[in-house]
């Protein structure tokens, strides 16, 4: 088995007095792609957030490349963040500036490298998913779909060891979600690069799923391979591979 | 066809009570019940057995409410076997039954709410410190490594803080300083101190005026947009995106237009400042039959190095302050573009008193 990148003990979440995440243990393993899976609201972004400190856990620890992570210790936080992409449900690109802009952002603050160099790193990205053609239009310009790619080309702007995808292929057409799919087994393969992706669809999950967990209210109901998860007898878990629903 | 279909939701509906049943005639739609409620009211229903819907043609999710509604009130049931199928699948579509209630988190009370009060009070005042202190951090920061900033950035809010705001500056100062001579000069005339108008003018918009009313243009222009526009990018994740990227939201954002406003604002005030006398020296030449050279020697004479200094050291602070309260706000902004609009407004309200409260904290230290 190959080692694991992020370790979760006992994380809970809580927004107030509500609780979105009830004691999670998992662990993600490198050079893999994990698929979170669950209904709408079950707090899957949420435990996206958790993992990578944008939401402090009210308690619980994560450990990412075997380092406790968390904003608390500023230094180190910010120098694992230049290994890690992550990829926002909405995007969340700088709205201000053009996409090619956008994408060469990580570049400018965590490379020294001459900006030829950086433009073209920026057009190759841009190409991985699809965007060549829109390098200088601004956020605004874009359709949904359009900018997700164009930040998941930011997301991966510096080859990171590990990418976080949240819902990257919602709004997308079945051939550009599965180009997408395929950009993503590419990196993997490539780069060996372990990959936590949220998606509900069925059909992306059987391209590109190592790993599915499976999170019900806060806690998870299933976690292991794709084969496993075909086979469950967890009800919720047959039920969505027999339907595509929850 | 729509047009048929919705002229028979809107035909009208009736309803009669016959030995303990009530019978519902017509379609029960959001269009037709409010008329059904009234016959209703002017029923009188003793005991109902069942409620008789076969009827009905037409239900929607409103003509369910009202029947679920209606039976839980008289404690009847619907007799659903003479209930056409579509009757029996709307029932079935929108029946409220299954309904979750809603969380209500209770309303605290009155002695939890000034403690709460007090809590956000406390809570506000040290972000706002911490805020404060980061901004003042990364722009020295900023100065010393100016690689860290995106390229032009500094410039580009200049361009938006200062040279946009020149016309507006400009011929409001004017206005002021024209009326500011025209109040005085009425009682000035009198005692024929004609030439003190240029001396209270000098002093008034290089000491007070002049900063004061640039720093409140600009809270309005300025601090509206940095607040506005941290706010957004909140609101759409772009300051999460910003923190994954390992780059500090505040040093990105904020420092550009700290270092921006601190070039400006003097530039501005000191505008402010010539144009408003300049809008004196108009009423001076032409109602008080004063001459350029006395009204400018006069000028020149009564101001000294230290109302310059005092004015646009000000200034500055002015623009700090409206700088933080502005991000201050923005970076407060909870749930989407409603939140937006809430902040921007908070941001120049508090900025605009924050101006004249320092104002009148300056004039007192320059008192003593
Ligand atoms: N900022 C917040 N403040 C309070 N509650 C929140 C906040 N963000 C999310 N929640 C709550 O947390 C729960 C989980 O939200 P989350 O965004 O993690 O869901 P999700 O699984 O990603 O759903 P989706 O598939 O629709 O994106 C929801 O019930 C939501 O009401
Ligand atoms: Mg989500």
């Amino acid at each position: 088995m190959s080692n694991a990148v992020i370790q979760i003990k006992d994380l809970i979440t809580q927004y107030g007095d509500k609780t979105i995440l009830d004691g999670i243990n998992l662990d993600f393993y490198s050079g893999q792609v994990t698929v979170i899976l669950g209904g709408s609201g079950c707090g899957k972004t949420t435990l996206l957030k958790s993992i990578i400190g944008l939401v402090s856990p009210t308690a619980g620890e994560v450990r990412i490349f075997g380092e406790p992570f968390g904003a608390a210790d500023e230094a180190h936080y910010n120098t694992t963040l230049r290994r890690i992409g992550v990829l926002f449900q909405n995007g969340a690109l700088l709205n201000s500036i053009s996409i090619a802009e956008n994408v060469a952002i990580p570049l400018e603050q965590h490379t020294h490298l001459d900006h030829s160099l950086i433009d073209t790193i920026v057009m190759t990205k841009l190409h991985m998913v699809g965007l060549d053609h829109a390098a200088n239009l601004l956020p605004s310009e874009l359709s949904g779909g359009m900018r997700k790619r164009a930040a998941l080309a930011r997301a991966i702007a510096l080859d990171p060891e590990l990418l976080f995808c949240d819902e990257p292929s919602a709004g997308l057409d079945p051939v550009t979600s599965a180009a997408l799919d395929n950009l993503i087994l590419t990196l993997r393969d490539q780069l060996n690069m372990s990959v936590v992706v949220v998606t509900h669809e069925l059909a992306s999950i059987h391209r590109i799923a190592d790993r599915i967990v499976f999170l019900d209210q806060g806690k998870i109901l299933f976690c292991g391979s794709l084969a496993e998860a075909k086979t469950s007898n967890v009800s919720e878990v047959e039920l969505f591979f027999k339907t595509g629903s929850f | 066809m729509a047009k048929k279909t919705s002229d028979h939701i809107q035909k009208p509906a009736r309803i009669y009570y016959q030995d303990t049943q009530l019978i519902l005639e017509g379609p029960l739609s959001n269009q037709t019940i409010p008329a059904l409620q009234k016959q209703l009211k002017r029923m009188q229903l003793d005991i109902v057995g069942t409620i008789d819907i076969s009827a009905v043609n037409y239900i929607d999710s409103a003509g369910v409410a009202f029947l679920e509604e209606l039976t839980d009130r008289t404690g009847s049931t619907i007799d659903l076997l003479k209930a056409n199928e579509n009757g029996q699948r709307a029932l079935e579509t929108f029946s409220s039954r299954k309904n979750q209630k809603p969380e209500y988190l209770p309303e605290p009370g009155f002695f939890e709410s000034i403690g709460n009060a007090v809590y956000d009070i406390k809570d506000s005042a040290i972000n706002f410190l911490y805020l404060t202190s980061e901004v003042v951090l990364w722009s020295f920061y900023g100065i010393v490594h100016p690689g860290s900033r995106r390229k032009g950035s500094v410039i580009q809010q200049s361009y938006l803080i200062g040279s946009n705001a020149v016309g507006i500056i400009a011929l409001l100062s004017f206005v002021l300083g024209l009326i500011l001579a025209l109040q005085s000069a009425a009682q000035l005339r009198q005692f024929g101190a004609n030439i003190y108008v240029a001396d209270l003018i000098a002093i008034s918009m290089v000491r007070e005026m002049g900063p004061m009313m640039t720093a409140i243009i600009i809270a309005g222009r300025s601090g509206s947009a940095f607040a506005a526009e941290i706010s957004t990018m909140k609101v759409t994740e772009e300051l999460d995106a910003l923190q994954m990227m390992a780059i500090n939201p505040i040093s990105y954002v904020v420092v550009p237009k700290f270092l921006a406003i601190t070039i400006c604002m003097p530039l501005l005030v000191t505008l402010s400042m010539i144009l408003g006398i300049m809008g004196g020296f108009v009423i001076g030449l032409t109602y008080l039959d004063l001459t350029f050279v006395s009204y400018f020697n006069e000028t020149i004479s009564i101001l000294t190095a230290e109302d310059l200094l005092v004015g646009l050291s000000k200034s500055v602070f002015f623009a700090w302050v409206i700088v933080i309260i502005g991000s201050y706000f923005g970076f407060k902004a909870q749930g989407g573009a409603a939140g937006v609009g809430k902040v921007t407004t908070s941001a120049v309200v508090a900025s605009i008193f924050a101006v004249i409260f320092l104002d009148a904290l300056f004039s007192l230290i320059y008192m003593i």
